[in-house]
């Protein structure tokens, strides 16, 4: 496991991740969104790296991966504004998430070296599942790097044991069937199936898709051991692309507000 | 079946793989269904109820077997091998696509399933899938792009008329690439009850290889019609391609027949130096898309490029996987003809024959008035036309500059 992922779960305290797609609005203001993000005290950061078709997204972040491309995001970028992060910050893991077809395009070794190099700590691959991924999961595996593995409402117990066999970091779980920031989380099904895992992997359970306020955050991190916010920060940045400062400062105080709900 | 190593059949293996090409490449939502649509479909495949009721259908209101056609008047005007047409566009819904349909509504139905969607680009699978489900009484979604709205206006007011839902797609190329991203997003939003019916030879495992079955149809007929006409095997056949559904629908019933050629058309639009075109596998590169491994059309960050073919039907950036196997195996051959020269295709095709094809076997059509001269007069040509060109009048006066 990446030891910075394992370094912030060793208290027991709620943990917020946050989701940003990686050049949205363009490269600038992306890595300004971060800083702000991580000042906040974001405990995990996750970066989308923006792909043409990203078929689990909805429209907000749907529209978040088209301004980063039409402003000529690519992997680079995404792996000049983790530089930025490292720099300035030692400690907080770095997540990455996208589609595979990117990464397949730049070359596993290729990705998992520059990866390593820069001391990103995790990759989520949305359309990976453990039955096509052995071969990024043994080439991350050589270098320490987690690849995090989603599980869902449906997911079978005969899955479950497939997924978290070889799971490492944490586990990402989906709160609903569907694509992000459409439902609201089914927190019902979230108290019936978390325990349920538990019986199968010791890893931390980080829950995502749905997760829209500060009281989102409370209820879940009362069973998960955190939450993941993703669409509704897009959403801020979308609403206020002409407006750079009011665009920093909601970012801002809305990450405080979350923050303050993992509490 | 004791089936040959050899055998080009024998694919895909368990993982849905033809060679490196396939698999299984989606959202953990959607392998629990994905996975019980392929258990259903491994235990009715061999199910002989099922094969008679799918059998019937395509009998008595499909209205298979469609005729093999000997084009008298291409063939002395081109002066070289026998052509013959598989006459797929007399299907009812006028395409090849509601074979498909018909195979997957009924599985559908085995499975419980309560919601139908579907993706569509020309139109066709999307008449297909609201036919059969206004058939069986099951609400139908169709998802379309904004472009092929506009551009496929007749199948679009077909598919009201027989009750489905048309949602609008406006993101992306506004086209048949987009249509299946949202028809993904809804049965990830929707994993109860919908049954998604894709329309080409491409997708997750199992759909490459049980519309490749569902489609074979073709290919078995031509066998035995061409034997009972020729008293012998074709030395070509000839399709077009978008995803490969009628391609490999003709194609598959030979694949082992090493004495039949087989030439593949596909889009190149503009042509394949413009940049304009749908020739995934002449232009494109393998990737992952749509959940399988296949050749796409993708710019140097791997971000997938939009296509561009005057065809509804093959303005798709990627091909069902089984195409990519057979690309690289060299047991195809893959070559591809411009808007332009489909257009001149079909405007013969009229004049000569009296049948107006749909502009994606128009493609099929160019490539064989190159190849047909070519090739000697005891040869015989069977080229699959797919679809009727009832849905593409206005695509074509517009490319023609004349006003209907």
């Amino acid at each position: 496991m990446s030891d910075r992922i394992k370094k912030i779960f060793e208290d027991n305290s709620k943990k917020l991740v946050t989701f940003v797609t990686g050049g949205d609005p363009d490269y600038t203001t992306s890595k300004e969104i971060l800083d702000q993000i991580i000042e906040k005290e974001a405990d995990i950061i996750e970066i989308g790296m923006p792909f043409s078709d990203p078929m689990a997204d909805g429209p907000t972040i749907q529209l978040a991966s088209k301004r980063a491309i039409d402003n000529g995001t690519n992997l680079e970028t995404i792996f000049k504004i983790c530089n930025h992060i490292r720099e300035k910050n030692f400690s907080i893991p770095i997540v990455l998430m996208g589609y595979y077809n990117v990464i397949l395009h730049y070359g596993i070794k290729n990705f998992v070296d520059k990866i390593d190099s820069i001391g990103i700590d995790g990759l989520i691959i949305v359309d990976l599942q453990p039955e096509e991924d052995q071969e990024l999961y043994d080439s991350l595996r050589s270098k320490n790097i987690d690849l995090i593995r989603l599980i869902t409402p449906n997911t079978t117990s005969k899955r479950l044991s497939t997924i978290t066999n070889q799971a490492s970091g944490f586990l990402y779980y989906v709160t609903i069937t569907g694509i992000t920031g459409q439902k609201s989380a089914d927190i019902q099904e979230l108290k019936k199936i978390i325990p349920n895992i538990r019986e199968y992997s010791k890893l931390p359970i980080i829950a995502g898709f749905g997760i829209k306020d500060k009281k989102d955050v409370t209820e879940i991190c009362k069973t998960t051991d955190g939450v993941v916010i993703g669409s509704s920060i897009v959403k801020i940045i979308e609403n206020n692309l002409n407006n750079k400062r009011k665009m920093m400062s909601e970012i801002s105080s809305f990450i405080e507000e979350l923050k303050k709900g993992t509490k | 079946m004791v089936q040959n190593k050899n055998s080009y059949t024998q694919w895909p293996n368990e993982k849905g793989y033809f060679g490196d090409f396939g698999g299984r490449y989606v959202s953990e939502t959607l392998m629990p269904l994905i996975e019980e649509v392929e258990k259903e479909y491994n235990s009715l495949r061999n199910d002989s109820k099922f094969q008679k009721e799918f059998d019937y259908y395509l009998k008595n209101y499909v209205g298979r077997p469609s005729p093999l056609f000997f084009a008298k008047r291409i063939t002395e005007n081109l002066g070289g091998a026998k052509i013959y047409f598989k006459r797929d566009e007399l299907n009812h819904t006028g395409a090849h696509k509601i074979n498909n349909c018909m195979g997957q509504i009924l599985l559908a139905r085995r499975m419980g399933k309560k919601r139908i969607i579907a993706e569509t680009g020309a139109g066709q699978h999307g008449v297909a899938t609201a036919t059969v489900c206004a058939l069986f009484g099951l609400p139908c979604i169709i998802y379309m792009g904004e472009k092929d709205i506009e551009r496929q206006s007749p199948n679009v007011f077909r598919m009201k008329l027989l009750g489905a839902e048309i949602k609008s797609v406006s993101n992306g190329s506004k086209s048949l690439k987009d249509a299946m991203n949202e028809a993904l997003r809804d049965w990830v939003t929707n994993v109860q009850n919908t049954f998604y019916i894709i329309g080409t030879a491409a997708g997750p495992h199992p759909y490459p290889s049980m519309v490749r079955d569902f489609q074979s149809v073709i290919g078995k007929e031509v066998r035995s019609q061409i034997i009972a006409q020729e008293n012998k095997l074709p030395d070509l056949l000839i399709a077009c391609i978008g995803g490969g559904s009628n391609a490999l629908g003709l194609f598959y019933d030979f694949l082992d027949d090493k004495e039949v050629k087989m030439l593949a058309v596909e889009a190149a639009g503009l042509g394949l130096s413009s940049g304009k075109h749908a020739a995934s596998l002449s232009g494109g590169k393998p990737g992952v898309l749509h959940g399988n491994k296949t050749y796409l059309l993708q710019n140097q960050d791997g971000q997938i490029e939009e296509a561009h073919s005057i065809s509804a039907g093959l303005d798709y950036p990627g091909i069902g996987p089984e195409h990519s196997f057979l690309f690289e195996q060299k047991r195809v051959k893959y070559v591809s003809a411009t808007d332009e020269e489909a257009l001149d295709a079909f405007k013969y095709c009229c004049k000569t024959e009296g049948i107006i094809p749909a502009l994606e076997p128009a493609h099929a059509l160019a490539a064989l008035i190159k190849i047909a001269p070519k090739m000697s007069k005891n040869e015989i040509i069977v080229m699959n036309m797919c679809g009727r060109g009832d849905k593409d009048i206005f695509t074509v006066a517009d490319a023609l500059k004349i006003k209907i």
